[in-house]
């Protein structure tokens, strides 16, 4: 009996087998036990800490917070990153071990936030000095959109690449994603061409100036 | 079987030194990105020395670039757990300056938000000083309660955690139909929580053993360092600046205000503090039971006040009590759009500088309680 009979007999349950590959498994493994850094920055913070307790329950997704870096597999950006702080978390995140991700929470760890233009001390985005997988958008965000970000990280790490080498890209591959970024830099411009001929502009005239 | 007997080693020649031990910026305890240097003799804390600036959000520079109602809610981000009770002092600052007053009504739903508000930031300290003293099942209770007042306030202003709510001259927008419903529904829970955590953190004799007569802070010490709110009360100082320089309805409310008493060990110590936010915890449920009586249904447009052009001129200090403290800012206008200066005062960062002088002689581990008890927030120490 070859394992492909064994496969196609309904009556047969005394052994459970599916096909896959050997990453398929891990990442499913990976994904579903990540262990994050407890790590708060801001007011971000407070909401994660919400995200940790009762109601939302964030150790259903199989995270268990560490409080040291080499434990850890991702670290949450949680707030303001300020430029004392930053050669920090640089630091923080030299220390994880690999393979490591970073979630990075909130408009102020993105890009600078409310802080953006007069923050002479703040770093405008974290992803300046280490690499970030997810960015969540909120002042702060909502634990909903906190957990839609986890989902996010979940599926990435589920399509990784362990064992196999990225392949070299063809140039026909790099000119066929060309082709894809100019298609969508004119349907943005048609869109914002659009958005702009039917902005809604009645109210607007009763605000103060 | 073998004698035990005491060794004496002989250190002769041999020098010891204090150990330097850094605590932070990313420690669980430090309650955010604060550091601490710690000097040690063994296990007994010599110096601490705390280190600020990570938080740094550049707050006063941010106020000379924008106009009033723009810094509103930077004025939110700055001490994030209780973003209403910052809001009070800087709008009723602002419309002081301009000589405006607004209806009871408004006053009393901008009281009824702060003390909510107040609720949900003592819930979060009681709930991490928790923590700190290894317990975890208050954190679960009381963030579940604080959600519910979060249901609420989202309700009123669109947002979870910065409100932006309360306006110069007003209010971003009127209550809904079913908000008092909602308010008694908290009370009855919170109190239902309170009651329990009571069983479950501040009579637990593991709990009592950590905090009781640690870190004591006299009055005296507490008045000469400037600090305030319920670390001072917490003192048997009787300051409340709410029965002390009433502001909005305060002087109509009655409310209790609650000081340490020593029940556990001496007055002051760090269990007193917790103790005292407990006890403000029920002064607030009452004050919004009255407040409540205030809010007739009635047609008034909260926005119909605020003004359609803010640029006052003159200064003056505005100060409110902070679940922390004292909260004030003092507003420099030049008769311009944008203020020339706003300072703030914040109770966080005076209520820290007290840690060298109260945490001296302790052992380490009773160095984070202390910390616990001060309950800071790094948003507002660095600002």
């Amino acid at each position: 009996m070859g394992l492909l009979d064994r496969l196609d007999n309904p009556y047969d349950v005394g052994d459970n087998i599916f096909l896959g590959t050997v990453e398929d498994v891990l990442n499913w493994g990976r994904s579903k036990s990540d262990w994050y850094m407890t790590f708060g920055l801001a007011c971000c913070a407070i909401e994660f800490m919400a995200v940790n307790a009762a109601h939302f329950d964030f150790m259903r997704f199989g995270c268990i917070p560490r409080p040291s870096p080499r434990q850890t597999d991702f670290i949450i950006i949680s707030g303001t990153v300020t430029l004392k702080m930053a050669e920090r978390i640089k630091r923080l995140y030299e220390q994880m071990a690999e393979p490591k991700y970073v979630i990075s929470m909130g408009s102020c760890s993105n890009s600078g936030g409310p802080y953006w233009e007069n923050g002479y001390h703040v770093l405008k985005g974290v992803d300046r000095i280490i690499p970030v997988d997810v960015y969540i958008p909120g002042c702060p965000p909502r634990p909903e959109a906190f957990m839609d970000g986890m989902v996010q990280l979940q599926s990435k790490i589920n399509h990784q690449a362990i064992f196999r080498k990225r392949k070299e890209m063809r140039p026909e591959d790099i000119a066929a994603i060309d082709q894809r970024q100019i298609e969508l830099k004119k349907l943005r411009a048609e869109y914002e061409a659009y958005r702009i001929e039917h902005l809604d502009l009645t109210g607007v005239d009763n605000v103060a100036k | 079987m073998s004698e035990i007997r005491d060794v004496a080693i002989d250190l002769g020649n041999v020098h010891t030194e204090h150990m330097k031990l850094n605590v932070g910026p990313q420690h669980p305890s430090t309650h955010g990105v604060l550091r601490l240097m710690v000097e040690l003799e063994g296990e007994i804390v010599v110096d601490v020395v705390p280190h600020i600036g990570y938080l740094h959000r550049c707050f006063e520079k941010v106020c000379e670039q924008n106009t009033y109602t723009q810094i509103v809610p930077y004025v939110d981000r700055m001490d994030y757990v209780n973003s209403m009770n910052n809001e009070l002092p800087y709008v009723i600052g602002v419309e002081k300056l301009l000589g405006i007053t607004v209806s009871e009504r408004i006053e009393a739903i901008r009281v009824i938000c702060a003390e909510l508000d107040r609720i949900a930031s003592h819930e979060i300290a009681v709930a991490t000083f928790g923590m700190d003293a290894g317990a975890f099942t208050p954190f679960l209770y009381l963030f579940r309660d604080r959600e519910k007042i979060l249901w609420v306030l989202e309700k009123l202003s669109g947002s979870r955690l910065l409100y932006n709510y309360i306006r110069i001259g007003g209010l971003m927008r009127d209550v809904y139909p079913t908000f008092k419903d909602d308010l008694r529904d908290i009370i009855k829970t919170v109190r239902e929580t309170n009651a329990e955590i009571n069983n479950l953190l501040n009579d637990n004799k593991i709990f009592v053993e950590r905090c009781a007569n640690i870190g004591i802070l006299p009055p005296d010490v507490a008045i000469n360092y400037g600090a305030s709110g319920p670390m001072l009360r917490a003192s048997g100082v009787r300051h409340d600046l709410r029965r002390v320089d009433p502001y909005s309805i305060y002087n109509k409310l009655d409310f209790e205000v609650c000081v340490g008493t020593g029940t556990m060990g001496t007055v002051g110590d760090s269990w007193d503090r917790n103790w005292v936010r407990m006890l403000e915890m029920e002064q607030s449920l009452r004050i919004i039971e009255q407040a409540m009586e205030m809010i007739t249904d009635s047609s008034e447009d909260v926005r119909a006040g605020i003004p359609k052009r803010i640029a006052p001129k003159g200064e003056l200090y505005s100060r409110a009590e902070n679940p922390k403290g004292e909260l004030g800012f003092y507003i420099v206008g030049d008769g311009k759009a944008k203020p020339q200066r706003v300072k703030g005062r914040s109770p966080c960062y005076v209520n820290l500088s007290i840690i060298p002088e109260i945490s001296k002689g302790y052992m380490f581990a009773d160095l984070i309680i202390i910390l616990g008890s001060i309950d800071i927030v790094l948003g507002e120490i660095d600002r």
